[in-house]
């Protein structure tokens, strides 16, 4: 397993080459065999360290590979006392780890080789630009999960948030892709601040940031159920990370906006791996969490709001991707609320049967964009099934799945949910249940609008110039066609039309090839893909059979050690099978003594049952209602639009929320950025110029001084001169009797003064 | 009997005389004839005191005050003769071009 480096190597090396090479050289076949070359060999490599992982006993699945220190060890002095500080650059594989490499690899390959087929309509070099992201993507999503502390963690969560930019803003000529791909960054970066505060709190409470570390510190606190305590804190800012990660309220408003980027870009990123993260996250740190309550709660309660009200806004969406996205969103909620009442191993496992439904729907949605050359709204869509065979039963695979019907694997995961969710906390269940209600719903609606029904969409030519006109038309809102009408005016980004707009002048074809010869099944190298995520998503949910049904649980025994500090994994391991049993009934929620950090409620096998049951009823209630709604009787949704026009709308534009946020938040930042502008212009400036002014005024009064004053005196003296010559200078006659008399008066003083002296 | 001091009186009489004459005559000829009249003056009283004291040294210098008053006299009437050429006058009031 000492290879495991090269795991995330791999990929990264592709990226180079293709960044550094591909876009300059590489024919696309080259850099399309690169790319997935890489994530092939990873895959591999990534099937050949779990399989070395699971032949070690339960209790020692924990194996670390260090590349090179990158903080060397300093000594530090923290709340707990001095210790040594030091980040190696360290990789470890354990049970979670191993989950989430296969997730990513697995799931990256086949949508690497599907991106094969998407973006064939690219020009070389950005279709080398394309690979070279995607790779980029998998090398710092493979360093996240692979990480073994929080700043090698840190590296591929600011790495994948990245690459969702430079993706999703890839048809960066238009300026509504560029917007998303910036929305997506900055909401990421306001989690991102708070993650970065709970690493500090961590830093400065435990003097270390590896993760066994800090779990085995945590392990022996005791638990903060009374008042909210540093673990909480911390706990709450990992969680604000991970709500601007994963998309949950309130910072999930970039998900949607990021169906701007390709279709294979949304499978990968934001519906399998990087919005997972949060996911992950929180399930590394499960020791810390589950000192912390109160953080829990908030956690699930957020999970599941973000759930429901995700789960709302998708029951009126009309572009097909927004749909998807806002559903990715409810099911990240699902997640969350698996991790906020406790039971991680379901999160983990919802999260692998998510990447493989998820993925495969929006694959499907990929062909099906595709065959309808660049269209994504329902309403012009339907009666696909007959031209797109392959990607019908595939999607409804994956339809099936995610509304939980038995024996799917999201069956699986999400009645391992409820069951946790229920026993619990009662309401957090009810609104999920209610959820997975909408969710079955709005699933089979899309599914509905596609490709059952009538054909709504445009006529297409077999042959001719019409075909030409037809095809160029197409794409470009008809000032006839009323449903681009309403869109247009409403939201310009509903119509993402990705490779038929603006930048491609291929005229609308999904091909280049001129017209456009109506729908058709998408190639190979789009399909097999396809097939193999439905397979996937039959058959992963095999690994998590509950006990009620005869099964094993196997996924929770192997990730249980991950979620447990290590003195405690032992004890974890050898009272898991004692709950396992059926029989063993002891209801409501028991906490376990003996490992206080993993509370492990019980039910009796009839109770779970029961929940199954009512869970695959409400599945089977919402594709019924659907199926009544939009293939029967079409005109019960309008009529139902037009009956709650106020909700109605309120949920087609997202409850406002963007337009809250432009308001204040944004509005706000601008608002303070021009006042702080103003004080610079004003008071800075104005303190510069003003004393510019000072100093002239200042030089000026001096002039004055000088030329009044100074000179002033210097002339007085001159002129007292003057003044004073005009006096004396009358002695002077010219007359030479007046000197001749003076003569003589001086004798007579002169004289008489020597004669009376 | 005559005295000395007749003469005294008599040197004093011409001095304050020719004095006089400086002072308040305005035609230059007559003030160059009051500057002789003071000098004769001063050598009656030297010759005077010559004879009462038998030393002949007040009588040597009478003769060297006659011979500068020559000199002086043969000068002054030169400058005299210029001035008149250039400015057509012997009223002293008129020669006061030295004045401010």
């Amino acid at each position: 397993m000492d290879f495991i480096w090269l795991i995330p190597i791999l990929p990264g090396v592709g990226a180079a080459l293709n960044g550094v090479f591909g876009i300059r050289f590489f024919g696309k076949r080259a850099s399309g065999l690169l790319a997935c070359a890489t994530m092939a060999t990873a895959f591999v490599l990534s099937v050949a360290a779990v399989i070395q992982l699971v032949g070690l006993p339960a209790e020692a699945r924990a194996h670390d590979v260090t590349l090179f220190t990158w903080i060397p060890p300093i000594a530090l002095q923290t709340v707990n006392g001095i210790g040594t500080f030091q980040i190696p650059w360290s990789f470890r594989l354990d049970p979670l780890s191993a989950l989430m490499i296969l997730v990513v690899t697995g799931v990256g390959f086949l949508i690497h080789v599907y991106s094969i087929g998407y973006m064939a309509d690219e020009s070389r070099g950005a279709y080398a630009r394309y690979f070279s992201y995607l790779n980029l993507f998998c090398f710092f999503m493979l360093t996240l999960v692979l990480g073994a502390n929080f700043l090698v963690m840190f590296v591929g969560w600011e790495g994948v948030g990245l690459c969702s930019y430079l993706l999703i803003g890839y048809w960066y000529e238009k300026k509504s892709a560029s917007d998303a791909g910036k929305k997506a960054f900055i909401a990421n970066r306001i989690g991102d601040w708070g993650f970065l505060i709970g690493v500090f709190l961590i830093f400065f409470t435990f003097g270390t940031l590896d993760f066994r570390a800090v779990a085995n510190a945590a392990g022996s606190m005791p638990v903060e159920t009374a008042q909210f305590g540093t673990l909480s804190l911390i706990c709450l800012l990992l969680f604000v990370g991970a709500t601007g990660k994963s998309a949950q309220i309130p910072l999930y408003v970039w998900l949607p906006d990021a169906m701007e980027g390709p279709t294979p870009v949304s499978a990968l990123i934001h519906a399998a791996t990087m919005v997972t993260a949060g996911v992950y996250m929180v399930g590394r740190n499960a020791v810390l969490f589950s000192h912390a309550p109160m953080t829990m709660e908030i956690v699930a309660i957020v999970g599941v709001l973000t759930a429901l009200m995700a789960a709302s806004i998708g029951l009126v969406q009309n572009d097909i991707k927004r749909v998807l996205a806002y559903s990715t969103v409810s099911q990240l909620g699902y997640m969350f609320v698996a991790m906020g009442v406790g039971a991680y191993a379901a999160g983990a496992f919802h999260l692998m049967t998510h990447a493989f439904f998820k993925a495969l729907l929006f694959l499907c949605s990929g062909a099906v964009i595709h065959a309808m050359a660049g269209e994504q709204d329902m309403r012009r869509m339907g009666g696909l099934k007959k031209y797109l065979p392959v990607t019908y039963v595939t999607m409804m695979i994956g339809t099936l799945a995610i509304a939980g019907i038995f024996p799917l694997s999201g069956f699986f995961s999400k009645d391992e949910i409820l069951l946790n969710a229920f026993l619990s906390n009662k309401i957090v269940w009810a609104v999920a249940a209610l959820t997975a209600l909408m969710t079955a719903f709005y699933m089979f609606r899309l599914i509905s609008l596609t490709f059952l029904g009538a054909y709504r969409g445009p006529a297409w030519e077999t042959s001719g110039p019409k075909a030409v006109h037809e095809a160029a038309a197409h794409g470009v809102s008809h000032p006839a066609d009323p449903f681009a009408h309403g869109q247009a005016a409403r939201d310009d980004h509903e119509i993402s039309h990705g490779p038929a707009d603006g930048v491609h002048t291929v005229v609308a074809g999904g091909h280049g090839h001129g017209a456009w010869h109506g729908p058709h099944e998408a190639p190979r190298t789009m399909t097999v893909p396809l097939m193999a995520l439905a397979v996937g998503a039959v058959i992963a949910g095999f690994v998590g059979i509950p006990a009620a049904l005869g099964g094993d649980n196997a996924i929770e025994k192997f990730l249980e050690p991950s979620f447990v500090a290590a003195g405690v994994a032992h004890e974890g391991a050898l009272t898991a099978p004692a709950h396992q049993g059926e029989g063993t009934a002891a209801t409501g929620a028991a906490a376990d003594a003996a490992a206080p950090e993993h509370e492990k409620p019980e039910m009796a096998a009839a109770g779970e049952i029961g929940l199954m049951l009512f869970s695959v009823f409400l599945g089977l209630l919402g594709i019924w209602v659907a199926y009544r709604f939009y293939v029967r009787r079409p005109e019960i949704s309008e009529y139902l639009a037009a009956r709650f026009a106020g909700a109605h709308r309120v949920l087609t534009n997202k409850y406002y929320v963007d337009e809250i946020y432009g308001a204040t938040v944004v509005n706000g930042t601008l608002g303070s950025a021009n006042g702080l502008w103003a004080i610079d212009r004003n008071v800075v400036d104005g303190a510069v110029n003003g004393s510019g002014w000072f100093t002239i005024f200042t030089s000026w009064v001096s002039g004055l001084i000088d030329k009044y004053i100074v000179d002033g005196l210097v002339n007085l003296v001159g002129s007292i001169l003057e003044r004073s010559s005009f006096v004396f200078r009358r002695a002077q006659t010219g007359l030479i009797q007046n000197y001749a008399l003076l003569m003589l008066v001086g004798v007579f003083v002169f004289v008489t003064y020597l004669l009376l002296r | 009997m005559i005295t000395p001091a007749h003469y005294t009186v008599l040197s004093a009489a011409l001095f304050v005389i020719g004095m006089i004459g400086v002072l308040v005559r305005r035609n230059i000829i007559v003030i160059f004839m009051s500057i002789e009249l003071m000098l004769n003056a001063v050598n009656i009283n030297l010759v005077a005191y010559s004879s009462q004291l038998h030393n002949a040294v007040g009588q040597v210098f009478a003769i060297f005050v006659i011979c500068v008053a020559a000199a002086e006299a043969a000068i002054g009437l030169g400058i005299i003769l210029a001035f008149y050429r250039n400015k057509e006058t012997i009223n002293i009031d008129e020669m006061n071009l030295m004045r401010w």
